[in-house]
């Protein structure tokens, strides 16, 4: 027992010189670092040295450093080893006897303890501060030292523990918080063999001192773990890291264990275990899982962002549209063609006998008339049956909420989508670092394309320059002048544009009620098809003469952008709304059209009523075919066609364009170019650039129309859907082979909202026609679900009469009751007011933070200046005071070397000077300024190196001199 | 594979990039990675990888991330580059790596010929050498907060972590 109590504090002892040595590197590390400013305390140079020997001279570079230091640590992690190993043996002999003993010794053991817990904590400490700490490098070499240390201090532990022998290690296989993704028959394997030496080892309960201790090395090497892959190491480094603390923690982690608990704490380890792997699994799923990935992700790198960020969109917008496809086919589509009554059965849902010939034709059914019409595509087909199959599905009811449903959605998407990218881009837009962001940002590493990466490079020199320029501001006057008038101009001719296609769009539209009053089959194809083609003409067009317009406008790209986003939305925007008024015309038309229908319907009915049964018609009517009964036109089938033909003659343009102006084009120029007189690719028609705002647009639109039509047409989100995934692979493709990337490049942030907003008004002003049909113009009286009924949103009141409990309906006319509604509505405004108000404070009370920020910046700036000055002439001081010893030995010496010393002392505090304090050093150098503008220039590196070395040859010159001499450079480091 | 622990990539980001590591030479790389073979690229290689080929700074950063500081790549140090640059990576790692990036040479501040270096590299040298100047003055002014005439790691994390496309621009996708 006397020996192996003796071994172990020898150990100790030993480790913890050991650790001294290794702390206060780590503490001259860290001064260096800290102090680097002002001065170097000699004391640890010097300490440093003693424990090196000779072997570290003062100029060796660090990465030397580092690697001796790597050869101690190794050295003495072996000797740590070989320690533990003999405790082990001895341990194992004596287990028996020293149980008896045991408390004893640990009251002995106590204060070894107690000197290591302060050093722990002292290390602690040390490297919280270490964290904060910026310098890197410092902190990698820091916390390696550290980390040897730790796993000594554990090791340590373990050796007493055995030596002990109170404790016997309770080896259970441990979860490391990130594990690995050993396979799971490994970790099985393991825990088997664990668990067999701990049958042999006896359980017994640790102090919980030591408990404490263990836990805490524990989670340190937990969180290690963890935070691995955000440390600045190189691989290497990071992978041994990784081994030793895993070993660590599968050695002692499980000694947390006790008792009666080990159980279950085993199990709860494993199930952690389990769940993280899951966990990891999940994600490496989810990231499978997002559609597109890899083909945006080649986009991006060829085009630069702008152009992947309209793929995003538009893959966001494909999610959008299979929420709603899933909706309205869900719970519309799917239940009334498979409970509802089938095709022919009633005379909504039969095509009409003067149709019948041509209702299969492919002509018709392009049109979405014929069987198509009648379908489940359309609203005229459903059926006003209350609750339809035996599920009893309330069809009105469900279709109803469907439409509102589908809209409440998407203004909820749209809106947090919004919010989100508000906060992701809210702050930051200060431009108190213009130029550097501009240095050390605007390279986009994502370019992997030469003629991208030729466009960012003169779109970088074209910043740099107007940076420089407005830097300078000297704008001329004259050229305001100019460009005012320009842009006014510009402003003009678009106006002119917008109001001429508002005004042919509406005229067209006239034009083709007309000729269908006159009936559609005496007129052309063109006749017929007339607004749809002018609408698509337009939109094709119209863009390209506003990209023209805009040229003359001068703005910068991205503004540009916008500008045309605008105007495009304008045109857009109007001629859709041209669009919807021509069809409320025609809506007022056919329902007017369906008075008389209704009227002849009663005399014609009565007619048969008459003519078949005289007077008492108890007795079925005749069965008449359903084809051949009279009906209303149905206005709102009529309106999901036009919305099916708009959609459907807007993706064939998109789809024409790209593949003429887009395809067509780049293999024109490709193949011609061969035999051409001037240069295609270089010249003229060139490859068509990706219009991003263009197709942006495009999509929105396409969306307002869904949203607009969805009601009257459920098919439309599943055509959307379609669409989109057509496009994507279409556009994809187009993109990749027949694009150029754009001639100015920008960056695409914060444009995202801008879409979003768009998309956003584009949402409502469709849901507002919408709406208003619904709520104003009664449903017609023989197709959709809600025929019979006033209004459409009646369905509601008559679910809640007939469905739910009277005291509901009470309940809800109470709550519907305006006096209730008024006053809610008054609160829902007060709290937006008060809500709108705090942001506003809030965002003053921002700008005004950051105005103090930026105050304290300068006065730290100022402060660290006054503070170097201030060092800068203590060590000017000092320095005289050195020199003028130097001297005076010199001359006692009187040899030339000495004053060569003193020349470069000179110069090497001038260096001192300007590293310190650049140009603010120059009042404090009066004295030497004769040097002064060679020294400003930035010094290489190998010259202090070679300044190195120098000193050792001066016997002359005492101790601390050299010294001081040699923390020049060490300043200049830092 | 222990990568997963070191690298922000997933177990299928990692392989794929190791075929990448090992498209650029097959006759140098071996399939096999169990034992740990010491096999180094050349920057020629590195450098032509179509994700790097364009960059202005390809160099820099093969020499940064790269154990000999010569552009010469290890699988691991392929890996560790690719994972900085990599979307997941949090911001201060990618700024102190940026900053390495910049610091021409190694001697851990970015000083004017640092600055220099890097306009010129992003504008190809079509700047005047006034403007040169001034913009690196410009820059200077902005970013030194302890008017020590270069920048330090700090001026640099302080300045950077503002920037508002820094993230975005700061990382390759693979």
């Amino acid at each position: 027992m006397p020996r192996g109590n003796l071994i172990t504090s020898e150990s100790d002892i030993a480790i913890t010189v050991d650790n001294a040595g290794d702390e206060d590197e780590v503490s001259s590390c860290y001064e260096e670092h800290e102090w680097g400013k002002n001065r170097v305390k000699g004391r640890e140079k010097e300490r440093e040295k003693k424990k090196r020997g000779n072997a570290r001279k003062k100029g060796a570079s660090r990465a030397g450093r580092g690697d001796e230091e790597l050869e101690e640590r190794a050295e003495r992690g072996e000797k740590g080893r070989r320690r533990r190993k003999r405790d082990n043996h001895d341990g194992k002999g004596r287990e028996r006897d020293e149980e008896e003993q045991a408390e004893e010794k640990s009251g002995r053991a106590a204060k070894n303890k107690k000197n290591l817990k302060n050093e722990r904590t002292r290390k602690m400490e040390q490297e919280e501060r270490d964290t904060e700490e910026g310098d890197a490098k410092r902190k990698k070499k820091n916390e390696s030292a550290k980390r040897e240390e730790k796993k000594e201090d554990g090791g340590k532990r373990a050796v007493k523990e055995k030596a002990n022998a109170v404790k016997t290690k309770k080896h259970k296989k441990k979860v490391e918080t990130s594990s690995e993704q050993e396979s799971s028959e490994e970790e099985d394997v393991e825990e088997e063999e664990e668990e067999e030496k701990e049958k042999e080892l006896r359980p017994e309960s640790l102090s919980p001192e030591e408990l404490e201790k263990l836990k805490e090395a524990v989670d340190e090497k937990k969180k290690l773990i963890q935070t691995l892959r955000g440390k600045p190491w190189p691989m290497k480094k990071k992978l041994s890291t990784l081994r030793e603390s895993q070993e660590f923690l599968e050695k002692y982690e499980g000694a947390l264990g006790k008792g009666k608990g080990r159980r279950l704490y085993a199990y709860k380890v494993m199930m952690t275990k389990k769940w993280m792997k899951f966990q990891r699994d999940f994600e490496n799923f989810k990231t499978a899982c997002i559609p597109w990935e890899m083909k945006i992700k080649e986009i991006e790198s060829h085009f630069g962002s702008s152009v992947a960020s309209y793929f995003i969109f538009l893959r966001w917008m494909y999610g959008i549209n299979m929420i709603l496809f899933g909706l309205t086919f869900g719970l519309v589509m799917v239940p009334e063609a498979l409970m509802g009554r089938p095709y022919g059965s009633m005379p909504r849902k039969t095509v009409p006998r003067a149709d019948e010939a041509s209702a299969m034709d492919f002509a018709v059914l392009w049109d979405f008339g014929g069987y198509a019409q009648y379908s489940v595509l359309f609203y005229g087909y459903y059926n006003n049956q209350r609750a339809i199959g035996w599920l009893k599905f309330r069809m009105p009811l469900s279709y109803f909420l469907v439409g509102v449903g589908t809209v409440a959605y998407s203004y909820m998407v749209v809106i947090r989508t919004m919010a989100r990218n508000a906060n992701e881009s809210g702050g930051g837009d200060d431009n108190s670092f213009n130029f550097s962001w501009k240095m050390f940002t605007s390279w986009d590493y994502l370019i992997g394309n030469p003629e991208t990466a030729d466009n960012k490079f003169a779109s970088i020199t074209t910043s740099f320059k107007e940076a420089i320029l407005e830097e300078q501001e000297s704008r001329k006057d004259d050229n305001i002048h100019l460009t005012r008038f320009l842009r006014v101009l510009a402003n003009f001719l678009v106006m002119c544009c917008l109001a001429g296609s508002g005004y042919l769009i509406y005229f067209v539209v006239r034009r083709s009620q007309k000729f269908a009053l006159d009936g559609l089959d005496n007129h052309s194809w063109w006749e017929r098809n007339e607004v749809n083609m002018v609408m698509s003409l337009l939109g094709m067009f119209c863009p390209m003469l506003f990209d023209v317009i805009s040229t003359l406008e001068n703005y910068h790209p991205r503004i540009a952008l916008q500008w045309q986003l605008g105007r495009i939305f304008a045109l857009f925007l109007g001629n859709l709304y041209t669009f919807i008024i021509a069809l409320m015309d025609e809506i007022n038309l056919k329902r007017k059209e369906e008075e008389i229908v209704k009227f002849n319907m009663t005399v014609w009915e009565a007619s048969l009523y008459n003519g078949t049964v005289p007077e008492n018609s108890t007795a079925p009517p005749v069965t008449i075919h359903p084809a051949d009964v009279p009906r209303g036109p149905c206005w709102e089938t009529m309106v999901g066609q036009e919305f099916v033909r708009l959609i459907i003659s807007d993706t064939m343009t998109t789809y024409i364009t790209l593949l003429i102006g887009d395809f067509l084009r780049a293999v024109l120029v490709r193949f011609l170019n061969y035999c051409w007189c001037w240069d295609l690719e270089a010249g003229f028609p060139s490859y068509s650039e990706f219009d991003v705002s263009g197709n942006v647009l495009g999509l929105i639109f396409n969306q307002g129309m869904i949203w607009m039509g969805a009601f009257y047409a459920p098919c439309l989100p599943a055509l959307n859907v379609l669409r989109l995934h057509v496009s994507m692979y279409l556009q994809c493709w187009a993109v990749m082979c027949c694009n150029v990337p754009q001639e100015r490049v920008f960056k695409a942030s914060g444009s995202n909202n801008f879409y979003m907003a768009m998309l956003l008004v584009i949402l409502f002003l469709s849901t507002l026609p919408a709406i208003y049909t619904i709520v104003t113009i009664p449903p017609s009286f023989d197709c959709g679900p809600f025929s019979g009924k006033s209004r459409m949103f009646d369905v509601i009141q008559e679910t809640l009469e007939s469905d739910f409990p009277a005291w509901f309906s009470k309940v809800f006319s109470y709550a519907s009751n305006p006096g209730l509604v008024l006053p809610f509505l008054l609160l829902m405004v007060l709290a937006i007011y008060y809500l709108q108000s705090t942001s506003k404070s809030f965002k003053e009370a921002n700008v005004e933070l950051k105005k103090k920020l930026q105050m304290q910046n300068e006065e730290n700036k100022k402060k660290s200046k006054r503070a170097a000055l201030k060092a800068a002439m203590d060590l000017e001081e000092a320095r005289k005071a050195m020199t003028q010893a130097a001297e005076q030995q010199s001359n006692n010496n009187a040899s030339p070397q000495a004053q060569k010393d003193g020349g470069e002392n000179r110069s090497s505090s001038q260096r001192l000077h300007h590293g310190k304090n650049g140009r603010n050093a120059t009042p404090l150098l009066t004295d030497q300024e004769g040097q002064l503008p060679a020294t400003r220039a930035p010094v290489p590196r190998t010259y202090h190196h070679g300044n190195h070395g120098a000193p050792g040859y001066l016997p002359g010159i005492p101790r601390q001199t050299e010294a001081r001499v040699h923390r020049a450079p060490s300043l200049q480091r830092h | 594979v222990l990568f997963y622990d070191c690298t922000y990539f997933t177990r299928k980001e990692i392989l794929r990039l190791f075929y990448r590591y090992r498209d650029l030479a097959p006759q140098l790389v071996p399939l096999d990675y169990t034992n740990q073979p010491d096999v180094k690229l050349p920057y020629e290689l590195i450098g032509s990888m179509p994700e790097l080929k364009d960059n202005p700074f390809r160099q820099r950063i093969a020499e940064v991330f790269s154990e000999d500081g010569e552009g010469n790549m290890t699988l691991d140090d392929f890996l560790d580059m690719f994972s900085v640059l990599s979307e997941m990576a949090p911001r201060d790692l990618k700024a102190y790596y940026a900053f390495k990036i910049y610091d021409f040479n190694n001697d851990d501040f970015i000083c004017k010929s640092d600055l220099e270096k890097t306009l010129n590299k992003l504008t190809r040298n079509e700047l005047t050498e006034d403007e040169v100047r001034m913009v690196c003055e410009k820059v200077m002014d902005e970013a030194d907060l302890d008017n020590d005439g270069r920048l330090s790691l700090e001026d640099f994390q302080h300045m950077i972590v503002r920037a508002p496309d820094f993230l975005s621009t700061f990382h390759i996708r693979i």
